[in-house]
């Protein structure tokens, strides 16, 4: 039963090739095809990082990896203004990196330390940034969508031209969030961009088992919202697919559902040993559709970029990765004096008389 | 001085609000032409138009993610769910995102929302519209849940918490909103603070602790008992998260004897935390169990009469105190 199922899960989401029209590079100059290589180094190096840090004791609690999908983020991110938001998920360490959170902080936050960018009380799954506009860092999935809705709200009630990009994966899409969130956000006509990264299985639970029709297409239609399929796995598709949502959503014309097919190369999170499908699909995707891989073959045929470039790229990589993991591991543990601070805006802290003595009686 | 209704109280409190600022609107289930399920909103939407009284589907949580997303944007969302019966459909965005954003995000997101919500029992509506849920509120780090009883506390709290930098949990009771009560005049600005409690009777025999609808009917009962000789002392704790401990404990030293009435559910709720601390802070000072008043231990049923069964009454008050004060008699033979 359970290879059947396998089985159809690769007929359904076998990948298309990629789209051609993105054969001119979106009109990028070679410096900034090759920063975009660099973008997704960094997110791919961080990850490996992060994962032998996990192995090692030093990232406790779920660690869901990014590495696969880096195409996703960097495309997507890459077309949009820095006063734009980015409201993701709890697999969103990428996106924080890409937003402008020093990798520093981000690998500090998986730490649990006082200078991770949350303070080390967030931790993998909630990054943060007022700064950046980097607006979680979401476990419960889906509930970013409807925060995006209302960030889209909050723009457009303030006649602003942001954009808030919402990150999510298949699973996030069978919520009820995702059909709410989609519907006020076309009604209101909200500057929304709606970015499903499909990678095939919400956990274990594959996409052909948990939806009704084979792609987001129906579903975008059934809220009046614009759907846009893109390989994930190709940089310039991505960043081309989220220019055209974001010029859309800055008209003032609403919200766009981009479903992104991309596969994560790692389980869903360190604890997954990923028996829910086959270990051939997998060999499949990481030796035909590495993201960086493939985006270094279209460079190098185009006679954009050399091997030494991407080695360059990779180094420089490496060296940020590695000051972020020694930052992280040399940045204190927050005190016990942090621990009732922020809970709420006006420092009243938790309960008030916590430590209020017991009074005797007279 | 004039004298107000509940509602208008509320309503004039919005008003003012979103005159002062720009940055209030208000959002929910049919607040715009509707005027609001039970009218506390009517005229807004004519005054302030649709940019700023915003007509939302029937979809709670989008509704509070809404609040909760333009508020992250700068915003000052009052958002009306039309009953508190509704709001566990929004209870993810309240719980794990409104409560929690600006402690697990290091302090940085400031989430300025008022989540407006009737509950409570006594109109017939039933096992799914009668309902208190304050408790599952005030038990979350993060949130504040008041639940005034009065129409001068309901304006006043209203535009404090709209003031506030926190989200806001809002009670009514849906038997309050017609309650008239003295509110100062228009154009006299007052607030009342989201962290106080309020001493309406003051008696030396036993305390009531309660809130919201109950508040009244602990008075009546209050003036009752004061006909036996029994002078009850009522603490109206307006805010259950933050409490104002302070003004209870000092009421139990006082009088040594305590009942804490509440028309929610009985078994770890909100009176029996209320219970729980008094035991905590101030147990020495008990010269008897502390006594609860609650609703019944059902899913609130529709025929009247199981539904006044239901409810808690003022008897049920008359008679836990009672249990705890000695009758006047055999005090006075005692000494």
């Amino acid at each position: 039963m359970a290879v059947r199922d396998v089985r159809q899960a690769r007929e359904v989401r076998q990948p298309a090739q990629a789209p051609s029209e993105t054969q001119d590079f979106g009109g990028l100059s070679r410096e900034q095809l090759l920063d975009l290589h660099y973008q997704m180094e960094v997110l791919r190096l961080f990850e490996e990082k992060a994962a032998e840090a996990y192995t090692l004791g030093k990232i406790g609690g779920f660690l869901h990896l990014y590495i696969g999908q880096e195409a996703s983020g960097v495309g997507a991110i890459s077309a949009l203004a820095p006063s734009d938001y980015v409201v993701s998920s709890y697999r969103e360490h990428g996106h924080a990196i890409l937003k402008g959170i020093a990798p520093r902080e981000v690998m500090a936050e998986l730490y649990g330390k006082a200078t991770g960018c949350s303070k080390g009380r967030g931790g993998s799954m909630h990054m943060y940034s007022a700064e950046h506009r980097l607006i979680g860092g979401q476990a419960i999935v889906g509930a970013q969508i409807v925060i995006s809705t209302g960030i889209g709200f909050g723009i457009s009630y303030q006649g602003l031209k942001d954009v808030a990009l919402t990150f999510f994966g298949d699973g996030a899409v069978d919520e009820g969030a995702f059909h709410e969130g989609l519907n006020l956000s076309s009604v209101w006509k909200l500057p929304v961009v709606f970015l499903c990264e499909n990678n095939m299985y919400s956990m274990g639970m594959s996409v052909s088992k948990a939806w009704s029709v084979p792609s987001l297409e129906p579903r975008a239609a059934a809220y009046g919202v614009p759907y846009i399929s893109v390989d994930g796995m190709d940089v310039l598709a991505m960043r081309a697919a989220v220019s055209q949502a974001a010029e859309r959503a800055r008209r003032g014309e609403g919200p766009t559902l981009i479903e992104a097919h991309t596969y994560r190369f790692r389980g869903h999170s360190m604890a997954d040993p990923a028996r829910y499908r086959t270990r051939d699909e997998e060999s499949q995707w990481k030796a035909n559709r590495d993201p960086i891989v493939l985006f270094e073959q279209r460079l190098r045929e185009a006679e954009l970029a050399r091997d030494e470039d991407f080695k360059a790229n990779e180094e420089k990589a490496a060296a940020v990765v590695e000051d972020a993991a020694r930052f992280a591991d040399e940045s204190p543990f927050p005190t016990e004096d942090d621990l009732y601070s922020d809970v709420l805006q006006d420092g009243s802290g938790a309960i008030a008389w916590r430590n209020k003595p017991s009074t005797p009686r007279e | 001085m004039r004298v107000l209704t509940y509602r208008d109280a509320l309503r004039e409190a919005i008003r003012e609000e979103m005159l002062r600022d720009e940055r209030v609107y208000i959002l929910g289930e049919d607040i715009a032409g509707y005027g609001g399920t039970y009218s506390v909103t009517k005229g807004l939407f004519e005054e302030f138009g649709e940019k700023r009284v915003r007509d939302t589907p029937l979809a709670e949580e989008v509704i509070i993610g809404t609040a909760i997303g333009s508020a992250l944007t700068g915003l000052r969302p009052i958002a009306e769910l039309m009953t508190m019966n509704f709001s566990l459909l929004a209870s993810d965005q309240i719980i794990n995102s409104a409560a929690k954003f600006s402690y697990m995000f290091g302090g940085q997101p400031r989430i300025p929302m008022v989540i407006r919500m009737p509950g409570g029992g006594g109109a017939q509506r039933g096992a799914q519209h009668s309902q208190f849920f304050e408790t599952l509120y005030a038990h979350v780090p993060g949130l504040k849940v008041v639940m005034p009883a009065t129409p001068y506390d309901a304006k006043g709290m209203l535009k404090s918490a709209v003031r506030d930098d926190d989200p806001v949990i809002f009670v009514e009771h849906e038997l309050l909103y017609n309650v008239k009560g003295d509110v100062p005049d228009e154009g006299v600005e007052y607030t009342v603070p989201l962290n106080r409690g309020e001493r309406r009777r003051e008696g030396s025999d036993v305390t009531l602790v309660t809130f919201s609808r109950m508040v009244h009917i602990c008075m009546q009962a209050a003036e009752e008992l004061a006909k036996t000789g029994i002078e009850a002392e009522v603490i109206d704790l307006r805010s259950i998260r933050p409490i104002d401990l302070d003004l209870v404990l000092d009421s139990v030293r006082k009088t040594n004897r305590v009942v804490v009435a509440e028309e929610g559910w009985k078994y770890y709720g909100t009176g029996q935390g209320v219970v729980a601390l008094i035991y905590e802070y101030a147990f020495d000072y008990l010269d008897a169990p502390i006594g609860q008043v609650t609703g019944k231990d059902v899913p609130m049923p529709y025929s009247k009469p199981l539904e006044q069964a239901a409810l808690p009454t003022r008897d049920d008050v008359i008679a836990a105190v009672k249990a705890i004060v000695p009758a006047l008699g055999a005090a006075t033979a005692a000494r």
